[in-house]
């Protein structure tokens, strides 16, 4: 029997995503990630070289001057922003490459009307959908500036499946991460004379935290395969999930430390709060996939 | 990342499913639960059935008398014998996913040849006899003694949770040979013949009702040293190989299985009203996306696998465990607000199911168990003093 590439990462996929992982550590380390959340502005240098490696251009066909890959490289381009906590409208930017002139190589900032919340507006060059009545807020993450706007007549508009699936991507990046920082943690800080992970209390948090990761990926991983709607609003609502619980139970792992501002530990959770926020997510994900099931008996 | 199959395993597939369709109909009505030489004969029955048509052991290793199909090929096997109604594994469970195995892996020759062509050709069911009273989740706990008579070993001692005991020509038994040893290394792999003197089982019932378990009690049975499987004193690690095959594709099938039942309680739920109500409409929805996952997870396990050349799953499947025994048991938890109050009828349909998924989060290693695994073995986490 001839065996294939199967439902595993390639070894030019894990190249792509040793490079951007390799960019961003050099790039957006945690030093840039402390002086990012004090400036609280967008790196316009950083948004050019990301544009250089190809970052918003990755699906743009060569043809056109892009990279000429798929939703899988995309993926896992994207789970590396989320795993770093790079800001920026990085899904509106990427999703406009091809048609936005100047979005593809990161000269221009592209924003767009996502629900009731436009992210980083106030920093974009190029701004899709309406946004006269845009209000500023304060918004709870530092690291992404939102402005609300009214929510449009008529019933809600189904999102492009590919925004749903990066931002299920950039959470699965965020589970992952505070996967790392919770066992980081539980490891090496010590109370009653051991290290906390040896306690079962704290072993069973760090655990589930990989419970939900794991088939979180899987799904993510093989919507950007299938690129079917109901798959992609599958992968989104067990990617919230896992971002949004894990970086709970990081925190929780974390103890005082994880309350302080200094911790890097709830910059996880309220990027990850902001994302789950995204149209595709919750009630509306819930829906489609139960759409999906009442649909007529095979 | 790929998600396609080879025109080889189409071909595997369209071959399987026409078969499928030749001989499910033609199958004899299923036993009733309480019969259990009824269920032993309509279980091997349909061994038979498949080691005919070539399908016996698909995943067992040619020298073992199996097929060497990848692991890609039993996963569609599991799919598509899943979907089409198919009966299922049953009485030769331990025979083709713990004993067999372990003999194949670890047995002598002679060994191999006494016992796995007849568990291939459906000639003989095999019982498991690990967990004991006080040996639950804690196995290397066991108590049950065997010492050497001559070329016997001669056991006593008790086991529990033995599923088709009553009806089993082997099991397949750990017992304690070297007291004074370190507790995982006195412990020895038997095959003992159910039918020697002294072997007695008593059926144990469950909350459900039903025996679906037994007890067997051990009084100074002999059991030939031919029958033992690796060397005295290194069943542990014998067991291990067995133990990781349960956590690794044990549930592929029930998973499919379990999108089924989804579907026919959405159609319920549509039929009687339950519907409308969104809080029940999206818990089915958020069911529908973990089931899909689940399914991702394991052909994701299974490129790992094959990529590593086939190996025997490791403590991944420990994840997909703990997700799968709670998703199952949210499922069947759903399905009582999608009855309402017919939920406490015992006659309706998922009732009986709810109260057999309390189990999976307690057997094969609790969740609790697992989460230890997990923590420990794939994340690093020290060990509890």
């Amino acid at each position: 029997m001839t065996r294939t590439v199967r439902f595993r990462l390639t070894r030019d996929q894990e190249a792509l995503r040793a490079g951007v992982r390799e960019l961003l550590t050099r790039r957006f380390g945690a030093e840039a990630l402390r002086a990012a959340v004090q400036r609280r502005d967008l790196d316009r240098r950083l948004w050019r070289e990301l544009g250089a490696a190809g970052f918003f251009a990755l699906r743009v066909p060569e043809a056109d001057g892009g990279v000429g890959l798929g939703l899988p490289e995309a993926v896992l381009a994207f789970e590396q922003a989320g795993r770093f906590l790079l800001p920026g409208p990085l899904v509106a930017t990427h999703l406009a490459a091809g048609t936005v002139p100047g979005a593809a190589a990161g000269e221009v900032v592209v924003a767009a009307v996502d629900g009731v919340l436009v992210e980083w507006l106030a920093e974009a060059d190029v701004v899709l959908g309406d946004v006269a009545k845009a209000v500023a807020l304060t918004s709870v993450d530092p690291l992404t500036p939102l402005h609300r706007v009214p929510a449009p007549d008529g019933p809600e508009a189904a999102p492009d499946p590919v925004a749903v699936l990066l931002t299920a991507a950039e959470q699965l990046g965020t589970a992952v991460r505070v996967c790392e920082l919770a066992v980081e943690h539980a490891r090496t800080r010590e109370q009653f004379g051991q290290p906390i992970g040896a306690f079962q209390a704290v072993k069973h948090l760090c655990a589930q935290i990989l419970e939900r990761t794991e088939p979180a990926r899987a799904a993510v991983y093989a919507a950007a395969v299938t690129a079917d709607p109901v798959d992609i609003a599958a992968a989104r609502l067990l990617a919230d999930e896992a971002a949004v619980r894990g970086a709970r139970d990081c925190l929780q792992v974390h103890g005082g430390m994880g309350f302080t501002w200094e911790s890097e530990v709830h910059l996880h959770l309220k990027r990850a709060w902001v994302r789950a926020r995204r149209a595709g997510g919750g009630a509306q994900g819930a829906e489609l996939l139960a759409a999906d099931l009442a649909a007529e008996p095979a | 990342m790929d998600l396609s199959h080879t025109p080889e395993e189409e071909e595997f597939r369209a071959g399987l499913r026409a078969w499928l369709a030749r001989v499910l109909p033609a199958l004899p009505p299923k036993p009733s639960p309480g019969d259990w030489p009824a269920r032993r004969a309509y279980d091997l029955g349909w061994q038979r059935m498949l080691y005919d048509a070539g399908y016996a052991g698909l995943d067992w290793s040619a020298d073992a008398g199996g097929r060497g199909a990848t692991p890609t090929q039993q996963l569609i096997f599991l799919e598509e014998t899943e979907r089409a109604g198919a009966p299922y594994v049953g009485a030769n469970f331990v025979g083709l996913l713990h004993a067999g195995p372990t003999i194949a892996a670890e047995g002598t020759a002679a060994q191999r040849a006494r016992w796995l062509p007849p568990v291939l050709r459906g000639e003989e069911v095999w019982c498991q006899g690990f967990s004991e009273p006080g040996a639950g989740s804690d196995l290397a706990a066991l108590r049950t003694r065997a010492h050497r008579d001559g070329d016997h070993y001669v056991v006593s001692g008790s086991k529990i949770w033995t599923s088709h005991a009553e009806v089993a020509d082997w099991c397949e038994l750990l017992v304690r040979t070297d007291p004074a040893a370190p507790r995982h290394r006195g412990i020895t792999w038997l095959a003992l013949p159910m039918d020697a003197p002294g072997v007695t089982v008593r059926p144990l019932r469950t909350l459900a009702g039903s025996a679906e378990f037994a007890e067997v009690f051990l009084d100074e049975v002999r059991v030939p040293v031919a029958n033992r499987v690796g060397a005295e004193n290194d069943g542990w690690r014998v067991t291990m190989v067995t133990l990781s095959f349960e956590r690794g594709t044990a549930f592929v099938g029930e998973v499919v299985a379990c999108r089924r039942v989804l579907d026919e309680l959405a159609r319920a739920a549509r039929d009687n009203g339950r519907w409308d109500d969104p809080g029940l409409r999206r818990r089915l929805g958020l069911l529908n996306a973990e089931f899909r996952a689940l399914w991702r997870l394991t052909q994701w396990n299974v490129s790992e696998a094959e990529a590593a050349g086939g190996a025997v799953p490791g403590v991944g499947g420990s994840v997909f465990k703990l997700r799968y025994s709670h998703a199952r048991q949210e499922l069947y938890d759903t399905a009582a607000d999608v009855l309402g109050a017919d939920s406490l009828d015992l006659d309706r349909p998922w009732v009986l199911d709810r109260l057999s998924s309390l189990a999976y989060t307690i057997a094969a290693g609790t969740s609790q168990i697992q989460r230890n695994i997990v923590a420990e073995r794939i994340l690093g986490l020290p060990k509890g003093r």
